[in-house]
């Protein structure tokens, strides 16, 4: 059999996603793809891959996987998670390599709630209208159009270790933004009162449970409709705001349906959609209205950032080894705690 | 409804820094969702860089761009430049038959339709396929056609809670639409009417996943179970089972 990855325990929620399935929303297929589209570039950078190459998103608690008649370089970028190669704990937004017949643990989320697990050359799957990535309400994308299942056979496309540098993600690409998330108003916000604005930028909602890769559901001060709750039903982007009927807030995702009949007060501007991404639940988070401009300007800066990651990448010396190089970049890029954690780990399982 | 519901300039409406709504007239009608299909075409065929996604819906198109490459007032100004857009002549128009099975398990509330309106179910299915419906639009879900043209008699309210899930291809009306569903199991608060083995979706015809778009024509056609089966087997083998005519607009 084939170089692949056994998934021998799939996680919360792992799905397999691209840049998304753009073009199709006409007919009704949702755009799906990467909720965190820099992690995708980032974690794709790290192991020599091209930023839009299909890589497995995990959400939360992630999942247990052996590398099975190959060897092959992986790297996690987004949020920060527990993670471990055979035992030894191992630090995000740096390349490692997975041997065959070693396991790999992806645990639970420390912060955010998703990241992008890459490996090196992708994997070798058919797209389906152009992408691999996975809407598994349409069962379009990845092996099964689902998320991953216990069994599951990813095949590696390119299996083999590059014959490069370990490489990791400068400590300053790795600042998550908080703050407000900003907004720019319409396209139906004339669909209420004035005062249902203003409830909409002035108040907390938190994240609720029901959140998912469709939509982020929230919960606060009920925004008042001006009239109608319905609109005749008209095309979604990803970050629209809809307020149903009971005025609680849901944020259009990646997986969102195509189309619908309530109104949308507002979008998020695109530099801060990566964001949403993760959101936990539980989370609090405030709406500000900001200028077209400046969402054009953030919008540019996004993407500088992604078109330079490449220059954000630093040179690992002695790899995964346990090394003082590595001691002091692992301590660089994650913090004295977590590298605290990962060199007492590491003394236990020697 | 009259042409007042046409627009005589389009209204834009944003939709964050990468999208901009398009709305071209009021309400659910023929001539205002022609000039959406139309619009769409004339954007299509100006392929301006930096446009990365039309998507057409009853009263509006959405005009998704790449916010580094153009923005809003470069796409108000190209969609101005164009204002009225127009059909190309002797463009042709696709009208579908799709067959249907009515009522039973194939239609779970035929029956409570007809006790509703205090008629008969073969008054209902009589009058469902009597129309000639026009495709709005396709959305929500893969291939969901969204239809217009429902005989007034049968416009009924949607239910107050919407079942988590119908079957595949169902056929069903609420308030003044209809719909025919796609060979995926979906949540709806409409009325099932009836199922066609027709796949509007099929991933597997690869050149041809999606059978309508904005603009077609639709006629249904009753068939029994006997039928309904052989087409079924039909189109699990890939075949198109649609009929399809095609005329100069």
């Amino acid at each position: 059999m084939s170089a692949h990855l056994e998934v021998i325990e799939p996680g919360l929620a792992t799905t397999i996603q691209d840049l998304g399935r753009r073009g199709w929303q006409r007919f009704g297929i949702s755009e799906s793809g990467a909720m965190d589209p820099i992690a995708l570039a980032i974690a794709n950078a790290l192991v020599g891959n091209t930023v839009g190459t299909a890589a497995l998103e995990v959400t939360l608690a992630g999942p247990v996987l052996a590398c099975v008649n190959g060897d092959i370089r992986i790297a996690l970028a987004g949020a920060d998670f527990a993670m471990m190669i055979d035992g030894r704990p191992v630090t995000s937004h740096e390349t490692h390599d997975l041997k065959s017949g070693q396991h790999l643990v992806i645990g639970a989320a420390r912060d955010g709630a998703r990241a992008v697990l890459a490996v090196s050359g992708g994997f070798q799957i058919k797209p389906m209208l152009g992408s691999v990535a996975t809407h598994s309400r349409s069962q379009l994308g990845g092996l099964n159009g689902g998320p991953l299942r216990k069994g599951d056979l990813l095949p590696l496309a390119l299996p083999g270790l590059p014959g490069r540098p370990h490489l990791m993600v400068s400590p300053a690409c790795r600042v998550r933004p908080n703050g407000p998330v900003r907004v720019l108003l319409g396209p139906q916000d004339d669909a209420f009162s004035a005062e249902g604005i203003a409830t909409f930028l002035g108040s907390d909602y938190a994240v609720t449970p029901l959140s998912d890769r469709m939509g982020c559901r929230l919960e606060g001060p009920r925004v008042a409709h001006a009239g109608a709750v319905g609109i005749v039903s008209d095309g979604i982007v990803f970050g629209s705001i809809q307020i149903p009927g009971n005025g609680q807030p849901i944020i259009l995702l990646a997986d969102r349906q195509t189309t619908g009949g309530y109104p949308k007060i507002a979008t998020v501007i695109s530099a801060d959609l990566p964001r949403l991404a993760q959101l936990r639940p539980g989370e609090r988070l405030r709406f500000q209205a900001i200028e077209e401009d400046e969402a054009i300007k953030l919008a540019r800066e996004m993407r500088r950032q992604i078109d330079r990651i490449g220059d954000s990448l630093i040179e690992v010396r002695g790899g995964s080894d346990l090394t003082s190089e590595h001691l002091l970049a692992s301590n660089l890029i994650s913090g004295v705690i977590s590298a605290l954690e990962w060199v007492q780990a590491d003394v236990a399982t020697s | 409804m009259t042409s007042d519901a046409l627009y005589a300039l389009p209204r834009f409406r944003r939709s964050g820094d990468a999208a901009l709504t398009v709305e071209v007239g009021d309400g659910i009608a023929a001539e205002v969702n022609a000039r959406v299909v139309d619009l769409d075409r004339a954007l299509t065929d100006r392929a301006l860089r930096g446009i990365v996604e039309l998507v057409p819906t009853y009263r509006t198109l959405l005009v998704c761009f790449d916010p580094t490459v153009l923005s809003r007032g470069d796409v108000e100004s190209e969609i101005m430049a164009l204002w009225p857009p127009v059909a190309p002549e002797g463009q042709l128009r696709r009208r579908w038959t799709v067959p249907v099975a009515y009522g039973g398990d194939n239609g779970m509330d035929l029956d409570w339709l007809a006790q509703r309106l205090n008629t008969t179910t073969d008054d209902i299915v009589a009058r469902h396929s009597a129309a000639e419906y026009r495709v709005y639009m396709i959305g929500f879900m893969p291939g969901l056609t969204y239809l217009g043209g429902l005989d007034p008699f049968l416009h009924v309210d949607r239910r107050p809670e919407p079942r988590l899930v119908v079957p595949p291809g169902s056929v069903s009306v609420g308030g003044q639409q209809a719909a025919i569903s796609p060979p995926l199991p979906a949540p709806s608060g409409w009325h099932m009417l009836g199922r066609t083995p027709v796949r509007s979706y099929d991933p597997r015809r690869e050149t041809e996943p999606f059978l309508f778009r904005a603009g077609d024509l639709v006629r249904f056609r009753p068939i029994g179970s006997a039928e309904c089966a052989a087409l079924e087997r039909a189109a699990e083998a890939g075949e198109i089972i649609a009929e399809k005519e095609e005329h100069t607009a």
